[in-house]
């Protein structure tokens, strides 16, 4: 008999980022008792490091934008492979979630006339970005915790308590969502697993309704621009309650993370530098992007800098500079110019924005910008160019939603929105559109949470047994006395060595150039790491140590990476933010395919736990193909499908 | 890829316990070009220390979770470069002195979401739909200004209101939160005077603006470098003062509120 405290609320939001906490405000709108569990204290997730804007067409700079340009855009910056339905409804309403954030207290840079600025920033062919200088990112993460307080203070009039339907728990983490059945990988979430960081207490919560918005992957990798948290949680979380992840393949490289002192290397550099004027230059002085326009972009990007320069005053009659390409091409050219040895003298290239705007409009429109490299690499970017290279950013990758619902694939009552759901992006995501991603899809996801829970009667409701619960919690103390085996690879392993050796590996074998030989070898190594991983070893005792939580993590992490080289190894070609030294081209044959990651414990050759499905991805709308010229059409889509419309 | 022509050995007096007992511990560790101290930190985790608690998230200055006093002096670890300290010198390490420790580097902060609480939120203006918000730079710009926070609580740990006196805490809201009033209170268009609600009158009756002497240490020690006094406290008071010593506006609220 387990003694683990349980609770019960209605809906569960794991993760209190820009999602998480988006869908939890809806579902205590619609009157559910709802629990966000967060690994970090409230207000300090990731999305507080988002720079550079909210896309959202809502038309105030240049009228000439509306939903179906965005959707138009967001589908070439994929490369076609976004779930069609996904794009729509993120392009139609972002708007609407721009301006709700006003309503919470919301405060945008202005244009002249008083609305809300929009800039410019890749892959959007019109300034499309609500920003705050460049921390939108806090912008938006403080004006929904300041939301939440504010429902918080509702309830505290009516009943005395600020957290009777609304409460945070801040500083935990969930290492299992408890189900119905825990043997049937199809039966009903009854609720999460949960362990508190400052005491170690763990503690259950029984919910029908249970929210993944945990966020990405990157810290399986070495060089990125993602916090601690970001360890894949909620991707292996899916996996374990019986959920597939689709698009595990493409993984974002942000071309321009710091490279110098190595200490930041990875931190990054928002886009908005180059959407604000900023320009990229070798070592030889040369605007080098100007040489990787590829050929499905050439119509819409300036074939030189002057007409890139003019772009920037009159956007009707001059196309846009390549330095404001799609994220994957500008990743793909900097690795490039590095590798030809142009690069600039600490392994990355020249961005320069000192040359193009007065020192004071910097000092104004980057001040984060600014501030991060006069503190920390005693570089002046009002006087001197920066040295930038790609870091790893973000996953296209997640669990396999439905689109209007925000419901995983096979799993009633797990829902997921955010970075940890997957489908939304396609190949490649472009800048901006995460944000608004959170906003759209954390708001569905409340919405639909908070639907299943309120249709079910008390009686109806799922229930975890005992057992999971104490098999949850034996899962969880294992660091403290790890099973010691016969033999000479028994003994016990530092769990900080197990990540850094899981970092490089995924970073020199699963990086943003990739080649078959390499991510076999990946996935050999990520099994063996896989067993050393359960003979993690952990000092001292439960409360709020971080060898025992990283040790926990490495579960979730190695899963996740699995899942990126399975998948990379099986996509034969080069898409968005998946590259292959060993299949350059695009293969239209591949567009439709999407591939699935489902956790299978047969353990095939490589001992590995994840096995790959096909599936097709769903036909783009008639109305919606008629956005694109046939041209256009014709380099993304197979005859077959062209011939059809 | 590490230029270890440049790393030193460093001495750090890092302070480990709980909040029963604990002291300063002495280590010796190495570091590299261009770190700062929460590299060193981590270095000492992954080597001698395992177990040793400190809180972080992003280490890019932006969320601020890794706030600690280096030398006595509060300060955010990931923006605190070793080349800041002589090579030979002993830096120590303690936990934020305002709020109980939980362990080692990690303190309690939930002082600071308690105060945010008893804020009153945002009060939407009636009748002007979502995306019919019209303001100007010049107005949003000073609570921006205010906005910037990135609530690591170093101005809130620094301040000597509550930092020797945990009896000033009921009263007193600290630095971040009198100049989240403040930001309320400068939105173009926050209405809470229709709803009755004064904040000006609210900042010092109810959250403690008038034991702020204006020592300014909290402008010094915020990592945004928001000018927390001048911009924010200071000029709160004034607005403070306006309310309670005009007559016209005290007959204004006698007569609003005998209405209600």
């Amino acid at each position: 008999m387990s003694t683990v405290e349980r609770q019960s609320w209605d809906v569960v939001v794991v993760g209190a980022g820009g999602a998480g906490l988006r869908a939890a405000i809806e579902a205590r709108e619609r009157g559910l008792r709802t629990a966000v569990v967060c690994k970090s204290l409230f207000g300090k997730a990731h999305t507080v490091m988002a720079e550079g804007g909210i896309a959202a067409a809502m038309g105030n700079v240049n009228a000439g934008d509306g939903w179906q340009v965005h959707f138009r855009d967001t589908l070439r910056g994929g490369k076609f492979l976004n779930h069609p339905r996904m794009a729509e409804l993120h392009a139609r309403e972002a708007p609407d979630r721009v301006w709700e954030l006003e309503t919470w207290g919301a405060l945008f840079d202005r244009t002249k006339d008083g609305r809300i600025s929009q800039r410019n920033f890749g892959g959007h062919e019109y300034p499309r970005l609500a920003h705050v200088g460049d921390r939108t990112g806090l912008e938006l993460i403080r004006t929904l915790q300041q939301r939440v307080v504010a429902l918080q203070q509702e309830d505290f009039k009516e009943s005395g308590d600020h957290e009777a339907r609304l409460k945070v728990f801040q500083e935990c983490t969930v290492t299992r969502v408890l189900k119905e059945d825990a043997a049937d990988q199809g039966s009903r979430v009854a609720g999460v697993f949960c362990y508190e960081r400052e005491s170690g207490r763990f503690f259950a919560i029984d919910a029908p309704s249970v929210v993944l918005a945990t966020g990405g992957i990157g810290k399986s990798f070495k060089v990125t621009s993602n916090s601690w948290e970001y360890t894949g949680d909620g991707h292996a979380l899916a996996l374990l309650a019986g959920a597939p992840l689709v698009n595990m393949e493409f993984v974002q490289f942000h071309p321009t993370g710091m490279v110098w002192p190595p200490s930041v290397k990875g931190i990054l550099v928002t886009e908005s530098v180059r959407g604000d004027g900023g320009v990229l230059r070798n070592s030889e002085g040369r605007r080098f992007m100007f040489d990787y326009i590829p050929e499905v972009f050439r119509e819409q990007y300036a074939k030189d800098e002057a007409e890139a320069d003019r772009w920037y005053t009159d956007p009707d009659n001059n196309r846009r500079p390549p330095e404001l390409l799609p994220r994957d091409e500008v990743a793909r050219a900097i690795n490039a110019e590095v590798k030809a040895g142009r690069g600039s003298p600490h392994g990355g290239v020249f961005l320069d924005v000192s040359t193009r705007l007065p020192a004071a409009e910097i000092e104004r429109r980057l001040p984060s910008m600014h501030h991060q490299f006069k503190q920390l690499a005693d570089v002046d970017i009002t006087k001197e160019p920066m040295e930038v290279g790609p870091t790893c950013h973000y996953v296209m990758g997640g669990v396999d939603v439905d689109p209007d619902t925000a419901a995983a694939t096979g799993v009633p009552g797990l829902f997921a929105a955010g970075e940890v759901a997957g489908g939304m992006h396609g190949s490649n995501r472009l800048g901006g559109n995460s944000l608004s991603d959170l906003l759209v899809f954390g708001r569905r996801a409340g919405l639909h949470a908070a639907e299943l829970a309120a249709a079910l009667t008390a009686g109806e409701r799922p229930q975890a047994d005992e057992a999971q619960l104490a098999a949850a919690e034996a899962e969880a103390v294992r660091p403290f006395a790890p099973p010691v085996d016969e033999g000479a690879d028994a003994a016990p392993e530092n769990p900080y060595a197990i990540h850094q050796e899981l970092q490089q590996a995924m970073n020199d074998l699963v990086g943003i150039i990739r080649r078959e030989s390499e991510m076999t070898e990946a996935l050999t190594r990520l099994a063996a790491l896989r067993r050393r991983a359960e003979r993690a070893a952990v000092e001292g005792h439960r409360q709020y140590n971080p060898g025992w939580h990283l040790a926990l993590d490495l579960r979730n992490m190695l899963l996740v990476s699995e899942c990126v080289a399975r998948a990379a190894r099986e996509r034969t070609e080069s898409r968005g933010g998946h590259t292959r030294d060993d299949h350059p081209g695009m293969d239209r044959a591949w567009r439709r395919v999407n591939l699935l990651c489902r956790l299978d414990d047969s353990q095939g050759a490589d001992g590995g736990a994840v096995r790959l499905e096909r599936r097709d991805l769903p036909a783009i709308r008639p109305d919606l193909l008629d956005l694109f010229d046939d041209d256009e059409l014709a380099k993304y889509l197979t005859e077959e499908e062209v011939k059809d419309r | 890829m590490t230029d270890t022509s440049t790393s030193y050995d460093a001495h750090l007096r890092v302070w480990r316990g709980d909040a029963g007992s604990g002291g300063l511990e002495d280590f010796t560790v190495q570091v590299n070009e261009g770190e700062v101290i929460l590299d060193v930190i981590h270095r000492l985790q992954a080597t001698e220390a395992p177990d040793l608690a400190v809180r972080w998230n992003c280490k890019a200055g932006k969320c601020g979770s890794c706030g600690a006093e280096i030398d006595g002096r509060p300060r955010l670890m990931c923006m605190t470069r070793m080349s800041l300290f002589a090579q030979d010198a002993t830096i120590t390490i303690t936990p934020l002195r305002t709020f109980p420790v939980v362990r080692d580097l990690v303190t309690d902060v939930g002082f600071n979401y308690t105060k945010a609480r008893e804020i009153p939120a945002f009060v939407p203006p009636e009748g002007v739909a979502p995306g019919e918000y019209r303001m100007r730079q010049e107005d949003v710009e000073r609570s921006q200004e205010f906005r910037k926070c990135i609530e690591c609580f170093l101005c809130q740990d620094v301040c000597h209101v509550v930092r020797d006196h945990e009896e000033n805490k009921q009263a007193f809201a600290g630095p971040r939160f009198l100049m989240r009033m403040a930001e309320l209170d400068m939105h173009p268009l926050d209405d809470a005077e229709a709803q009755g609600l004064d904040r000006r009158r609210a900042v010092t009756e109810d959250h403690g603006l008038g034991y702020c002497n204006i020592t300014k240490c909290c402008t010094e020690v915020c990592p945004e470098s928001i000018k927390i006094t001048d911009n924010a406290l200071i000029p709160m008071k004034e607005r403070a003062a306006d309310r309670s010593y005009d007559p016209l506006v005290w007959l204004g609220n006698k007569i609003r509120r005998r209405r209600e």
